[in-house]
């Protein structure tokens, strides 16, 4: 296994030229730094201090960003100081409610996959260590903007406020459910939230998002678009006709890699992280790039607000890699113990983004642990309460139900003749 | 009214819809400063400004789902495909995306978009340049699927199209463009000019999604067709004899399955035309519906007649294009029946 990573000087292409000498070739299969039963070991990544970044004007040429996509911008260093010039320097009352929104979207998860495996949903995705992408974006972005999500950025809804009780009522494909049971749990969508659909085919969202932002910009709007991508998705076609309409007709939209390191089992080296980073892919479009580190809520927010600047600025598109570690399992149906080593979520080198958040508060003055503590109890009678109201409108168990009739609705504006037809046929 | 070809009642509808409504936009490959391979957009920059028309790079996917965005937020997108053979990385949005987003959204995101695209083969295409996917689209839940067979219709339908609130895969079978093609490709092309369907009204006028035409009113027997074969279909009723009823069906999804049973039942017989390959064509799903619809009034099996299996042959297009003498002799089996 190689030691070196995209971050080192001499990356694993150093080596791959010295190799080319010797004659017979050699089919290079990526492989992650360690696999179930080894040490976690994320020792082959630079973290460069935080602070250290450069922070160009949001208008600078796209260019200038090109050293921002390989570091790595943060904001909070290990003593919980924020440091450097990408310090956002929003007040405590603001850092107070991203620290709640990402502790209230963790207790919102941790009581839906209880549900889950008590039989009341088929399902859910957890974005556990991921909170401060979701969450920080979220409040950098205005309230009017257009979220082209994946399914984990359920910290989008949490922070625009939207109601817990609407979100569980989707995952419980209750009466009450908006999609009408149609989609799968956690396949939010929330047309007054500004959330837009979410597909279960990987990427389609990352080029629609720019078709968003070109009407707003040809109907002389000033909401801007952003989407978001797992960093193994890049890899679908979407995610290339995503930069190119975006730099081609310099959309005002913010394209967002979430690289969590991990896309169900195949490490992000197998997306092509191996050989760059993805928001190095952001020189070839001539479009802005920024690397950030993904568990600092202040680098993400700062970022994110920079380059909604750049696009309303009408300089088009920035892709920014948020640099995290998905610390849950894919999904309810997942097993992670099988592909990574089981505690490799405690190596990760970027800690978790609530505490690191809740240190700094703390080393502010605002906030301390019994605070902590006490917003902790809250929030989980808080979801608590919200869960028991949801359920009451029923769940994958049981209660009550909506006609299986609304399955044909919606397919068509105007029901044809022939969904009329089936519907009489199945009885309903 | 207007004498015009097909090309030219194509951009009259997308001149007088984005005459109507600023919201309705035109892009895709090569349709901006230059109007298009086939000249369907021609003139449409010029007058309309390159916001409203203008050039895409050569990705169908990302044209397609940057027409599903601009739905979402309340355009209404209209794009081409430059053949409907390069479709193919589209189908994701158009399939999995634009299909279904009313629906798994409870209504509250649309994509009221028109994806054109020209197909069907008649012009040595060879196999990238003459294919007839619309089985594929018609197939899909969400999508409505039209095809014209003359220049009037096409204007009509287009306007419908663009003016409809869902996805509409919009085919136009590119033989036509110039002239009606009877499927005799050995005889002198004839233009639109002769024909009463060239006169065009000036302005907005709709036909509506979903009504089929009889273009032929005859009693022995039902042909049921689209597109270029709608005028080999009335090439074979005339060469065969027979007092053949052709319907354009006009739109595959939603069909008219009333005014094609209707047919059927006076007639009893029933020949199914299309380009595209046979095995699980159109055509399998008209005749289906057809033997649901009108069991007891057929005298004979319905008879397909279509493409081969095959991929559309460059060299052999006039042995694979289901021309009118298939056709007729179909008409002519049907009557023994």
């Amino acid at each position: 296994m190689s030691a070196d990573g995209p971050l080192t000087a001499d990356g694993p292409l150093a080596g791959a030229h010295l190799a080319a000498t010797s004659g017979a070739l050699r089919l290079h299969i990526p492989a992650p730094h360690a696999r179930p039963g080894e040490v976690a070991d994320f020792g082959y990544l630079a973290i460069p201090p935080a602070g250290s970044a450069p922070r160009p004007d949001p208008t600078c040429p796209a260019g200038e960003t090109a050293p921002l996509t390989t570091g790595l911008v943060r904001v909070l260093d290990d003593e919980g100081r924020a440091v450097g010039p990408w310090d956002p320097g929003l007040d405590d009352d603001t850092l107070r409610l991203g620290l709640r929104a990402m502790m209230l979207t963790r207790a919102y998860d941790e009581r839906m996959f209880r549900a889950q495996r008590q039989g009341k949903t088929s399902f859910y995705m957890k974005c556990t260590g991921e909170e401060a992408v979701a969450v920080g974006q979220a409040f950098a972005l205005d309230r009017g903007d257009m979220l082209f999500p994946t399914y984990r950025q359920q910290g989008l809804l949490i922070a625009r406020d939207w109601p817990i009780v609407d979100m569980m009522c989707q995952v419980f494909s209750n009466t009450r459910d908006r999609l009408k049971g149609r989609q799968m749990p956690v396949f939010y969508s929330s047309r007054e939230a500004g959330f837009f659909s979410i597909s279960g085919n990987l990427g389609t969202q990352f080029s629609q998002a720019v078709g968003w932002a070109m009407a707003s910009a040809y109907k002389g709007d000033s909401r801007i678009a952003a989407a978001w991508i797992g960093e193994g998705a890049t890899a679908e076609a979407d995610f290339h006709y995503a930069l190119t309409f975006a730099s081609v007709y310099r959309a005002p939209v913010i394209l967002n890699v979430v690289n969590n390191q991990w896309a169900i089992s195949c490490f992000q080296g197998i997306a092509g992280g191996e050989q760059a980073t993805f928001a190095a892919r952001s020189a070839g479009f001539g479009i802005a790039g920024l690397r950030v580190d993904g568990n600092d809520f202040l680098a993400v927010y700062a970022a994110t607000a920079w380059a909604r600047a750049r696009a309303l600025a009408n300089l088009g598109p920035t892709l920014i890699e948020l640099f995290t570690y998905r610390a849950a399992a894919h999904s309810t149906s997942d097993d992670p113990s099988r592909y990574r080593p089981a505690d490799e979520a405690a190596h990760w080198p970027l800690g978790d983004p609530v505490a690191r958040l809740a240190a700094h508060l703390t080393a502010r003055g605002a906030w301390s642990g019994e605070r902590q503590a006490q917003l902790e109890a809250e929030l989980a009678e808080e979801v608590r309460l919200a869960g028991v109201e949801a359920e009451g409108y029923g769940t994958l168990q049981g209660g009550p139900r909506a006609s299986a009739s609304t399955m044909f609705d919606d397919v068509f504006k105007e029901m044809p003749w022939h969904l009329r037809r089936q519907r009489q046929q199945l009885g309903v | 009214m207007s004498r015009m070809n097909m090309v030219q009642a194509i951009n009259a509808a997308l001149d007088v819809t984005m005459s109507g409504d600023p919201d309705v936009l035109v892009f895709g490959e090569d349709v901006g400063y230059f109007g298009g391979v086939f000249r369907c957009t021609d003139g449409l920059q010029r007058k309309f400004g390159p916001r409203r028309c203008f050039d895409t790079p050569i990705a169908e996917g990302g044209i397609v789902a940057i027409a599903v965005g601009m739905g979402a937020y309340g355009l209404r997108p209209v794009v081409e495909i430059q053949f409907a053979d390069y479709i193919y990385p589209a189908t994701d949005q158009l399939i999995s995306e634009a299909a279904r987003l009313r629906y798994r959204t409870g209504a509250e995101f649309t994509a009221p978009i028109t994806v054109r695209a020209p197909y069907g083969g008649g012009i040595f295409g060879g196999q990238t340049h003459s294919q007839s996917p619309e089985a594929i689209f018609a197939h899909v839940a969400g999508l409505k699927t039209v095809i014209p067979s003359n220049p009037y219709d096409a204007k009509g339908l287009l306007i419908s199209a663009i003016e409809d609130d869902d996805p509409v895969v919009f085919l136009e079978p590119k033989r036509l463009y110039n002239g009606p093609f009877s499927g005799h490709h050995d005889q002198p092309i004839e233009p639109w000019s002769k024909r009463p369907e060239s006169e065009v009204p000036d302005g907005r006028y709709a036909i509506p999604l979903g009504k089929a035409a009889i273009v032929r009113p005859g009693a022995a027997a039902t042909v049921l067709a689209y597109g270029t074969m709608v005028h080999v279909a009335l090439a074979a009723a005339a060469e065969s004899g027979v007092d053949a009823e052709v319907i354009d069906l006009r739109t595959l999804i939603p069909f008219d399955l009333e005014t094609i049973a209707a047919s059927v039942e006076k007639t009893g017989r029933c020949v199914i035309a299309h380009e595209a390959t046979r095995t699980c064509g159109y055509g399998a799903e008209l005749s289906a519906a057809v033997q649901e619809a009108c069991f007891y009034s057929l005298e004979a099996p319905i008879e397909r007649v279509t493409g081969w299996d095959t991929p559309y042959p460059h060299i052999f297009e006039w042995d694979y294009f289901p021309g009118p003498a298939r056709v007729a002799a179909a008409l002519r089996r049907v009557m023994e029946g």
